[in-house]
């Protein structure tokens, strides 16, 4: 009972540091914000996880900003990846949030199966300072459904004092020399994006053979592979375990701050560029407010405070003028023309291609090389063998003590 | 000392740095001046600070707390009502009913999400309702029941039948007699299983993750950091969790000395008078 009583006590202490926050002042149109005050309006917020500039590091913590702006309350949630998103949104059926955060292929399949809204452009006047080359992009054609709201791009991160070689390809993850040292993405479609691009393929191949090349080639490399990973990378980068791995340039530049050793490169093949939108879904009761959370988002002074926090880039070239960014830094976040053309943004895959890969994933991480395909049958009969001889032979020495 | 104490005694310090070093290793890094979970680069407080400011982790620390709380008050008064009743059935019925609270115990978390999610979203057909704290508490209270009943069960069994009756006997009515003579006895297994009910709810992803629409857990939320990086904060908050349950658990026990030695004492007193 006293652990309840605490844990309340506890968790309302926790609350009330709600309202410590730090201060910003920016400008802005303030009329148009304050349509919705005192109207007591709840937008709901679907983002990535650690995606946006929370009040940690100094930062600004720019839902609170809103919050104060316009007098509407955001409820705040997060998710882990498109397809978790996706199936959430699938599983509940009608969608009660007003703003969720994809990646461009999950919204070109949102678009496909007619789950959002269209957005009111007239609603969003700051939808005007976003640069041109981040608009109409293959999955949102006409601009309809969709704004930008960070964007990067896929580069090999490595540590030069593990290292003499200057890095400039994907073949570098097939080096047998890193055996061990070679990190990749944990998820299918980056990793066959990479060994696709890596055998001069696209990287939105839909055709089953080069899928199936790929995979050969995934298979070869697994052995080099010490593991594959998501978020752990930052641990492994910065702790020096890996030497080389394939990452998102705005993480690599957070890992590069804790550890000077690291560098990063584009490849000089083809990568992937991605761009992670607003979008409205269908059910939002709040399209309007919803709309205005876009805006205040693509403020430039939000949008760099967000850029600044999350290490990824902003479409507003207004807000990037703010960022005050060595040159280095500015290579990897916003890199030239030239290296933007070659790269790639992901398309929504055939679904039956997408089945295909997901089948030919679960191969590659299941795969080995030295082992038999006779093991782990033999193993479980073993234990059922097992099993059952302990049982007779339990059975017979109680038969035996009763006698 | 002799040798196999020594060795008993070196075996329990293995069993217990394995349990306690991951704890230790967390407790540490909140304190870390870097966001590394590598390198130790001096000491700070500023996660601590920050975890007070950060609205999403705190939002989702009561919504899991009042789950939590909720849930297993809940499943408790549910569970010890059926246990009593349970416990007034004929043989084959209460086997019967005691096994369907065992399926949902055994039963993977997986497919008891699954279809909590699948009876809600086909109720929404009917009802209009949004996904969330709703849902979520009832899918909460629902998995808390079994371990309710499986605790208070076992102390019926324990328990004298005519207890009761003797109680009525002596002068109580029903109701008196439950609360004042049954419900002592049966007290420990409810407290029990209201701990597990408690636990398991604070624990649960699996189960959160499908019913609970747009309010989220803690368990959830830690989850969705991990395609950028579990920030740091997490382990401030983790490291608050165990410190309070830490000094709860001290507290508790110091009681329980306590009231043994009384008891001790008491016992001496009353054998000296004899």
């Amino acid at each position: 009972m006293t652990k309840r009583i605490l844990s309340f006590i506890f968790a309302v202490l926790l609350t009330m540091s709600f309202f410590v926050s730090a201060e910003t002042e920016y400008e802005t149109d303030i009329s148009y914000y304050e349509k919705f005050k005192d109207q007591n309006i709840t937008i709901n917020v679907y983002n990535w996880g650690e995606y946006i500039s929370d009040g940690g590091d100094d930062s600004v913590n720019v839902n609170s900003e809103f919050e104060k702006l316009t007098g509407i309350k955001v409820h705040y949630t997060t998710f882990a990846s498109n397809e978790q998103m996706y199936a959430k949104l699938k599983g509940e059926g009608t969608s009660v949030y007003d703003i969720i955060i994809p990646s461009e292929y999950m919204i070109a399949r949102m678009i496909k199966e007619d789950m959002l809204e269209e957005i009111d452009m007239e609603n969003i006047p700051n939808y005007a300072l976003i640069d041109d080359q981040y608009k109409d992009l293959l999955h949102d054609p006409d601009n309809l459904y969709s704004v930008p709201y960070m964007w990067g791009m896929v580069g090999l991160i490595y540590n030069t004092s593990m290292t003499d070689e200057e890095i400039i390809s994907w073949n570098s993850l097939w080096d047998e020399r890193y055996f061990g040292n070679i990190l990749m993405f944990e998820n299918p479609r980056d990793a066959f994006g990479i060994s696709l691009a890596r055998l001069g393929y696209s990287m939105n191949s839909e055709d089953p053979k080069e899928m199936e090349e790929a995979a050969e080639e995934l298979k070869k490399q697994k052995m080099l592979v010490q593991a594959y990973v998501m978020d752990e990378i930052f641990n492994k980068m910065e702790g020096g375990e890996a030497v080389i791995a394939p990452y998102y340039a705005g993480d690599a530049i957070t890992m590069m701050d804790e550890n000077p050793d690291l560098a990063f490169a584009f490849p000089e093949e083809t990568t992937n560029f991605f761009v992670d939108s607003f979008v409205i879904p269908k059910g939002s009761k709040n399209k309007e407010a919803a709309e205005m959370y876009i805006n205040f988002m693509c403020e430039p002074e939000i949008s760099a405070a967000n850029a600044e926090y999350i290490g990824y880039s902003t479409p507003i070239s207004a807000a990037r003028e703010m960022l005050d960014l060595d040159e280095e830094i500015m290579a990897i976040s916003y890199p030239s023309v030239e290296v933007i053309e070659k790269s790639e943004i992901f398309r929504e895959l055939d679904p039956e291609i997408n089945k295909l890969m997901d089948k030919l994933w679960t191969e590659i991480r299941s795969y080995n090389e030295s082992a038999n395909d006779w093991i782990a049958p033999i193993f479980i009969l073993s234990l059922f063998l097992a099993s059952i001889t302990i049982i007779v032979v339990r059975a017979v020495k109680k038969k035996r003590s009763v006698q | 000392m002799t040798r196999s104490t020594k060795s008993s005694r070196a075996y329990l310090y293995v069993v217990f740095t394995f349990l306690y070093l991951p704890i230790f290793v967390l407790i540490f890094f909140s304190f870390n001046k870097s966001k590394s979970r590598n390198l130790f680069t001096g000491f700070t407080l500023d996660w601590y600070r920050q975890l007070f400011q950060n609205e999403m982790i705190l939002r989702a620390l009561v919504v899991t707390l009042a789950v939590a709380a909720i849930a297993s008050v809940c499943a408790t008064i549910l569970g010890t009502a059926a246990a009593i009743g349970i416990q007034g059935m004929k043989r084959w019925s209460r086997f019967t009913v005691m096994n369907f609270t065992y399926i949902p115990v055994i039963n993977p978390e997986v497919v008891t999400g699954v279809s909590m999610l699948l009876l809600f979203t086909s109720l929404r057909y009917f009802l209009n309702f949004n996904m969330g704290f709703g849902t979520l508490l009832i899918a909460h209270i629902t998995f808390n029941v079994p371990y309710v009943i499986l605790s208070v069960n076992p102390k019926f069994r324990q328990l004298d039948n005519s207890l009761y009756e003797a109680a009525l006997d002596l002068g109580c009515n029903p109701t008196q007699a439950f609360f004042k003579v049954i419900l002592p006895q049966i007290m420990p297994g409810i407290t029990t299983g209201f701990l597990m009910a408690l636990t398991y709810s604070i624990d649960d992803f699996v189960i959160s993750y499908f019913t609970s629409g747009t309010s989220q857990t803690l368990s959830i939320a830690v989850y969705s950091m991990t395609r950028r990086k579990v920030s740091p904060e997490i382990n401030a908050l983790s490291t608050l969790i165990f410190a309070a349950v830490l000094t709860i658990l001290l507290i508790m026990n110091f009681k329980d000395i306590r009231s043994e030695n009384s008891k001790s004492g008491l016992k001496k007193k009353g054998a000296e008078r004899i």
